[in-house]
């Protein structure tokens, strides 16, 4: 995926969130955290501040709700410190980059369900 | 997955990477000193002390809340009281205690026992309208303004003015709401 494929599933996401919050029969709903299809399943984390994180995986995959935190965790470490980086643009952080392919390695993500 | 407890201040501050404290206070006073030298006029470099306060504290917030686990906090009251005992601990090391409330619940103080930004300082007779702190009073307006709160923070009592204590007071201007403004008839 590129730089615009990524923000238009970003975008895509963002409306399908907040309509979702809208239409939800719940009072206070905070929008869709799971959304299952046949072919990958997508979790959704979203912080108080409003910045959300989404991982899109194979059907079924355990502890993404764990890895989201993690990743959450990273972004504040490495896109949010690096003094270059300016609020609401795209990241393009190195540090972040390799640190979160380090975090989605199978191995990594199964050692969050302990 | 369960959700995981909120984390007490210390347990953070314990878990987390720390700098040294001398170098953190020399650094911060090196900061200060050349704004002074910079900008000249005392009330320019509070100003510019907030904005830097500010500036990192709407970027601090979301590590505070990655790292501590807090859930939203139901009022503003549990919110002062978060950042006294977790926000201050985490970030400062030192603990702080919330006084003073008025009667509507939207204005409070926030004492600091303690405070390491101000460990060598002493105020010249030149710099007597210097809030040397005012860093911290901008990182919380900007943290509590990324998590929906329009606050106006105001030192009241200065140490290195000769008062008791450090005093932060923290008034709750306005709540926005979080829905983006939606208006179906556009």
């Amino acid at each position: 995926m590129d730089t615009n494929d990524s923000l238009r599933v970003a975008s895509l996401w963002h409306s399908m969130h907040a309509i979702s919050q809208q239409l939800s029969p719940t009072v206070g709903c905070l929008g869709i955290e799971l959304l299952e299809a046949d072919t990958f399943d997508l979790h959704c984390f979203q912080s108080l501040t409003g910045t959300k994180f989404f991982v899109v995986c194979e059907p079924g995959t355990q502890h993404m709700e764990g890895l989201l935190k993690v990743i959450y965790e990273l972004y504040t470490d490495y896109v949010l410190k690096n003094p270059f980086y300016e609020m609401e643009m795209p990241i393009r952080c190195e540090l972040f980059d390799i640190n979160l392919s380090q975090a989605i390695q199978k191995d990594r993500v199964a050692l969050l369900g302990r | 997955m369960a959700p995981v407890a909120p984390r007490s201040g210390d347990a953070i501050f314990a878990s987390v990477e720390h700098v040294n404290a001398e170098l953190f206070t020399l650094t911060y006073g090196a900061i200060v000193r050349q704004l002074l030298t910079d900008l000249e006029e005392v009330e320019e470099v509070n100003k510019q002390l907030d904005q830097m306060g500010y500036n990192i504290g709407v970027r601090l917030i979301d590590e505070f809340l990655a790292k501590s686990n807090v859930s939203r906090c139901v009022d503003f009251k549990e919110t002062a009281d978060v950042i006294a005992k977790v926000g201050f601990k985490m970030f400062l090391g030192v603990g702080a205690s919330v006084t003073n409330w008025d009667a509507d619940g939207t204005c409070c103080s926030i004492v600091l026992g303690d405070n390491p930004l101000v460990d060598f300082v002493e105020l010249p007779d030149t710099c007597q309208g210097l809030y040397y702190c005012n860093i911290l009073s901008g990182v919380v307006r900007g943290a509590l303004e990324m998590v929906s709160m329009k606050t106006e923070v105001t030192w009241v009592r200065d140490m290195l003015r000769g008062d008791d204590a450090f005093e932060l007071q923290v008034k709750l201007l306005k709540q926005v709401p979080e829905e983006y403004p939606y208006k179906d008839d556009e």
